[in-house]
Protein backbone atom coordinates (compact mmCIF):
# COMPACT_ATOMS: atom_id res chain seq x y z
CA UNK A 1 0.00 0.00 0.00
CA UNK A 2 1.26 3.30 -1.28
CA UNK A 3 2.04 6.24 1.73
CA UNK A 4 -0.90 8.33 0.62
CA UNK A 5 -3.53 5.34 0.57
CA UNK A 6 -1.61 4.54 4.76
CA UNK A 7 -2.69 8.09 5.47
CA UNK A 8 -5.83 8.19 3.96
CA UNK A 9 -6.67 4.29 5.31
CA UNK A 10 -6.18 6.39 8.63
CA UNK A 11 -8.04 9.22 8.18
CA UNK A 12 -10.81 7.18 7.12
CA UNK A 13 -10.56 5.43 10.26
CA UNK A 14 -10.90 8.37 12.40
CA UNK A 15 -13.59 9.59 10.13
CA UNK A 16 -15.38 6.11 10.88
CA UNK A 17 -15.12 6.71 14.50
CA UNK A 18 -16.08 9.73 14.66
CA UNK A 19 -19.22 9.37 12.88
CA UNK A 20 -19.70 5.95 14.65
CA UNK A 21 -19.52 8.16 18.11
CA UNK A 22 -22.06 10.58 16.29
CA UNK A 23 -24.60 7.85 15.27
CA UNK A 24 -24.48 6.73 19.39
CA UNK A 25 -24.91 10.19 20.34
CA UNK A 26 -27.81 11.09 17.61
CA UNK A 27 -25.84 14.10 16.21
CA UNK A 28 -25.28 15.30 12.82
CA UNK A 29 -22.37 15.52 11.24
CA UNK A 30 -20.75 19.27 11.44
CA UNK A 31 -18.60 21.31 9.30
CA UNK A 32 -15.30 19.74 10.58
CA UNK A 33 -16.37 16.41 9.96
CA UNK A 34 -17.74 17.37 6.31
CA UNK A 35 -14.06 18.65 5.73
CA UNK A 36 -12.27 15.55 6.71
CA UNK A 37 -14.56 13.57 4.52
CA UNK A 38 -13.42 16.33 1.45
CA UNK A 39 -9.73 16.55 2.88
CA UNK A 40 -10.34 12.36 2.01
CA UNK A 41 -11.59 13.14 -1.29
CA UNK A 42 -8.91 15.51 -2.22
CA UNK A 43 -6.69 12.78 -1.60
CA UNK A 44 -8.20 9.93 -3.94
CA UNK A 45 -8.31 12.37 -6.72
CA UNK A 46 -4.12 12.57 -6.02
CA UNK A 47 -4.13 8.83 -5.82
CA UNK A 48 -6.66 8.75 -9.14
CA UNK A 49 -3.87 11.18 -10.79
CA UNK A 50 -0.67 8.87 -9.45
CA UNK A 51 -2.88 5.54 -9.76
CA UNK A 52 -3.54 6.00 -13.95
CA UNK A 53 0.57 7.41 -14.30
CA UNK A 54 1.50 4.09 -12.77
CA UNK A 55 -1.45 1.57 -14.94
CA UNK A 56 -0.53 3.38 -18.03
CA UNK A 57 2.91 3.52 -17.45
CA UNK A 58 5.15 0.99 -16.05
CA UNK A 59 2.81 -1.55 -15.70
CA UNK A 60 3.36 -5.35 -16.07
CA UNK A 61 -0.27 -7.53 -16.69
CA UNK A 62 -2.54 -5.18 -13.99
CA UNK A 63 -5.75 -5.37 -16.00
CA UNK A 64 -6.09 -1.24 -16.88
CA UNK A 65 -10.16 -1.61 -17.02
CA UNK A 66 -10.46 -3.26 -13.49
CA UNK A 67 -7.65 -1.16 -11.89
CA UNK A 68 -9.16 2.45 -13.42
CA UNK A 69 -12.71 1.10 -12.29
CA UNK A 70 -11.69 0.82 -8.83
CA UNK A 71 -10.08 4.40 -8.75
CA UNK A 72 -13.04 6.18 -9.76
CA UNK A 73 -15.11 4.24 -7.83
CA UNK A 74 -13.08 5.24 -4.80
CA UNK A 75 -13.71 8.49 -5.99
CA UNK A 76 -17.46 8.55 -6.35
CA UNK A 77 -18.26 6.98 -3.18
CA UNK A 78 -17.90 9.61 -0.67
CA UNK A 79 -19.78 12.23 -2.96
CA UNK A 80 -22.86 9.89 -3.67
CA UNK A 81 -22.87 8.97 -0.08
CA UNK A 82 -22.93 12.80 0.95
CA UNK A 83 -25.52 13.54 -1.10
CA UNK A 84 -27.59 10.09 -0.60
CA UNK A 85 -26.91 11.05 2.95
CA UNK A 86 -28.36 14.59 2.63
CA UNK A 87 -32.07 13.50 2.18
CA UNK A 88 -31.96 12.03 5.81
CA UNK A 89 -30.93 14.28 8.37
CA UNK A 90 -31.03 11.64 11.42
CA UNK A 91 -28.99 9.01 12.41
CA UNK A 92 -29.37 6.84 9.03
CA UNK A 93 -27.83 9.79 7.20
CA UNK A 94 -25.03 9.37 9.30
CA UNK A 95 -24.37 5.52 8.89
CA UNK A 96 -24.52 6.27 5.29
CA UNK A 97 -21.68 8.65 5.61
CA UNK A 98 -19.93 6.32 7.59
CA UNK A 99 -20.06 3.20 5.23
CA UNK A 100 -19.06 5.73 2.20
CA UNK A 101 -15.84 6.12 4.51
CA UNK A 102 -15.52 2.02 5.18
CA UNK A 103 -15.50 1.46 1.79
CA UNK A 104 -13.06 3.85 0.63
CA UNK A 105 -9.72 1.21 3.02
CA UNK A 106 -11.57 -1.78 1.43
CA UNK A 107 -11.23 -0.22 -2.37
CA UNK A 108 -7.25 0.47 -1.39
CA UNK A 109 -6.97 -3.15 -0.28
CA UNK A 110 -8.57 -4.25 -3.64
CA UNK A 111 -6.18 -1.53 -5.55
CA UNK A 112 -3.13 -3.36 -3.41
CA UNK A 113 -4.00 -6.59 -4.34
CA UNK A 114 -4.61 -6.02 -7.88
CA UNK A 115 -1.62 -3.86 -8.25
CA UNK A 116 0.60 -6.85 -6.06
CA UNK A 117 -0.67 -9.82 -7.77
CA UNK A 118 0.77 -8.93 -10.85
CA UNK A 119 3.70 -7.23 -10.40
CA UNK B 1 -50.31 -4.40 -6.64
CA UNK B 2 -52.35 -2.15 -4.09
CA UNK B 3 -48.80 -2.30 -1.56
CA UNK B 4 -46.73 -0.94 -4.17
CA UNK B 5 -48.73 2.70 -3.56
CA UNK B 6 -50.37 2.07 -0.25
CA UNK B 7 -47.28 1.00 1.67
CA UNK B 8 -44.97 3.45 3.77
CA UNK B 9 -41.65 4.20 2.00
CA UNK B 10 -39.15 1.09 1.95
CA UNK B 11 -36.40 3.60 0.57
CA UNK B 12 -36.51 6.10 3.81
CA UNK B 13 -35.08 5.52 7.20
CA UNK B 14 -33.19 2.82 8.15
CA UNK B 15 -33.94 2.15 4.01
CA UNK B 16 -32.16 4.77 2.87
CA UNK B 17 -29.14 3.08 4.97
CA UNK B 18 -29.83 0.14 2.87
CA UNK B 19 -30.62 1.07 -0.31
CA UNK B 20 -26.88 2.99 -0.54
CA UNK B 21 -25.16 -0.56 0.66
CA UNK B 22 -27.75 -2.62 -1.90
CA UNK B 23 -26.42 0.10 -4.40
CA UNK B 24 -22.45 -0.52 -3.95
CA UNK B 25 -23.07 -4.60 -4.14
CA UNK B 26 -25.28 -3.72 -7.25
CA UNK B 27 -22.30 -1.88 -8.71
CA UNK B 28 -19.50 -4.16 -7.35
CA UNK B 29 -21.06 -7.41 -8.78
CA UNK B 30 -22.36 -5.72 -12.24
CA UNK B 31 -18.50 -4.50 -12.59
CA UNK B 32 -17.62 -8.15 -11.61
CA UNK B 33 -19.66 -9.48 -14.12
CA UNK B 34 -18.98 -7.08 -16.74
CA UNK B 35 -15.08 -8.08 -16.49
CA UNK B 36 -15.80 -12.08 -16.49
CA UNK B 37 -18.14 -12.24 -19.43
CA UNK B 38 -16.18 -9.80 -21.36
CA UNK B 39 -12.74 -11.15 -20.63
CA UNK B 40 -12.91 -14.96 -19.68
CA UNK B 41 -16.65 -15.69 -19.67
CA UNK B 42 -15.23 -18.94 -21.45
CA UNK B 43 -12.82 -20.19 -18.27
CA UNK B 44 -16.14 -21.16 -16.40
CA UNK B 45 -19.28 -20.10 -18.11
CA UNK B 46 -21.43 -21.50 -14.95
CA UNK B 47 -19.90 -19.10 -11.90
CA UNK B 48 -19.50 -16.63 -14.53
CA UNK B 49 -23.30 -17.36 -15.18
CA UNK B 50 -23.83 -16.66 -11.00
CA UNK B 51 -22.17 -13.81 -10.97
CA UNK B 52 -24.29 -12.05 -13.92
CA UNK B 53 -27.41 -13.56 -12.10
CA UNK B 54 -26.39 -11.87 -8.55
CA UNK B 55 -25.84 -8.60 -10.13
CA UNK B 56 -29.00 -8.26 -12.21
CA UNK B 57 -30.68 -9.22 -8.65
CA UNK B 58 -28.66 -6.20 -6.48
CA UNK B 59 -29.39 -4.38 -9.17
CA UNK B 60 -33.41 -5.01 -8.79
CA UNK B 61 -33.26 -5.40 -4.94
CA UNK B 62 -31.74 -1.54 -4.75
CA UNK B 63 -34.33 -0.23 -7.39
CA UNK B 64 -37.02 -1.94 -5.77
CA UNK B 65 -36.57 -0.52 -2.22
CA UNK B 66 -35.73 2.75 -3.31
CA UNK B 67 -38.95 3.35 -5.06
CA UNK B 68 -40.93 1.11 -2.58
CA UNK B 69 -41.81 -1.98 -4.73
CA UNK B 70 -41.98 -3.79 -1.71
CA UNK B 71 -43.50 -6.74 -3.60
CA UNK B 72 -40.49 -7.00 -6.06
CA UNK B 73 -37.89 -5.90 -3.22
CA UNK B 74 -38.74 -9.08 -1.15
CA UNK B 75 -38.97 -11.35 -4.02
CA UNK B 76 -35.61 -10.25 -5.19
CA UNK B 77 -34.04 -10.21 -1.36
CA UNK B 78 -35.51 -13.41 -0.40
CA UNK B 79 -33.85 -14.86 -4.26
CA UNK B 80 -30.40 -13.59 -3.02
CA UNK B 81 -30.83 -15.44 0.69
CA UNK B 82 -31.65 -18.61 -1.41
CA UNK B 83 -28.83 -17.97 -3.56
CA UNK B 84 -26.13 -17.00 -1.27
CA UNK B 85 -27.04 -20.21 0.66
CA UNK B 86 -27.02 -22.56 -1.97
CA UNK B 87 -24.11 -21.03 -4.26
CA UNK B 88 -22.19 -20.69 -0.48
CA UNK B 89 -22.88 -24.56 0.47
CA UNK B 90 -22.25 -25.75 -3.19
CA UNK B 91 -19.19 -24.11 -3.54
CA UNK B 92 -18.65 -25.74 -0.41
CA UNK B 93 -19.67 -29.41 -1.32
CA UNK B 94 -18.60 -29.41 -4.92
CA UNK B 95 -15.90 -27.36 -5.18
CA UNK B 96 -14.71 -29.11 -8.72
CA UNK B 97 -17.85 -26.77 -10.00
CA UNK B 98 -16.69 -23.73 -8.74
CA UNK B 99 -13.20 -23.22 -9.80
CA UNK B 100 -13.58 -19.48 -9.77
CA UNK B 101 -15.53 -17.82 -7.06
CA UNK B 102 -18.67 -16.17 -7.95
CA UNK B 103 -20.20 -13.37 -5.65
CA UNK B 104 -21.90 -15.87 -3.91
CA UNK B 105 -19.33 -18.68 -3.11
CA UNK B 106 -18.04 -19.22 0.37
CA UNK B 107 -21.43 -17.45 1.72
CA UNK B 108 -19.90 -14.20 0.39
CA UNK B 109 -16.86 -14.19 2.55
CA UNK B 110 -15.26 -11.94 -0.81
CA UNK B 111 -16.77 -9.67 0.03
CA UNK B 112 -17.01 -9.59 3.74
CA UNK B 113 -19.47 -11.99 4.25
CA UNK B 114 -22.33 -8.90 3.14
CA UNK B 115 -23.93 -10.93 0.82
CA UNK B 116 -25.11 -13.02 3.46
CA UNK B 117 -26.11 -10.74 5.90
CA UNK B 118 -27.62 -8.12 3.80
CA UNK B 119 -30.66 -10.49 2.55
CA UNK B 120 -31.43 -11.25 6.20
CA UNK B 121 -31.58 -7.72 7.27
CA UNK B 122 -33.36 -6.66 4.04
CA UNK B 123 -36.12 -8.82 4.52
CA UNK B 124 -36.04 -7.77 8.36
CA UNK B 125 -36.72 -4.40 6.87
CA UNK B 126 -39.22 -5.02 4.84
CA UNK B 127 -41.31 -7.28 6.44
CA UNK B 128 -40.74 -5.37 9.78
CA UNK B 129 -42.80 -2.24 7.60
CA UNK B 130 -45.69 -4.86 6.43
CA UNK B 131 -46.74 -5.69 9.51
CA UNK B 132 -46.60 -2.39 10.68
CA UNK B 133 -48.78 -1.29 8.21
CA UNK B 134 -51.50 -3.88 8.25
CA UNK B 135 -50.79 -3.94 12.21
CA UNK B 136 -51.48 -0.81 12.79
Amino acid sequence: MSALQAVLSVLCGIGILWLAVLIVRDLRPGNSALALLAVIEVGLVVQLVIGLVRVFGNHTGVSVAVYVAYLVGALLVLPIGVVWSSAERNRNGTAVLLIAVLVVPVLFLRLHDLWSAHV
Amino acid sequence: MSDQVSSRATGRGFGRVLVFVYGILAFAASGRATFELTTKFTDAPFPYSLSILAAVIYVVATWAIATSRRTIAVAAVGFELTGVLAVGLSSLVWTSKFPQASVWSDFGSGYGWVPLVLPVVGLWWLLRGSEARTGG
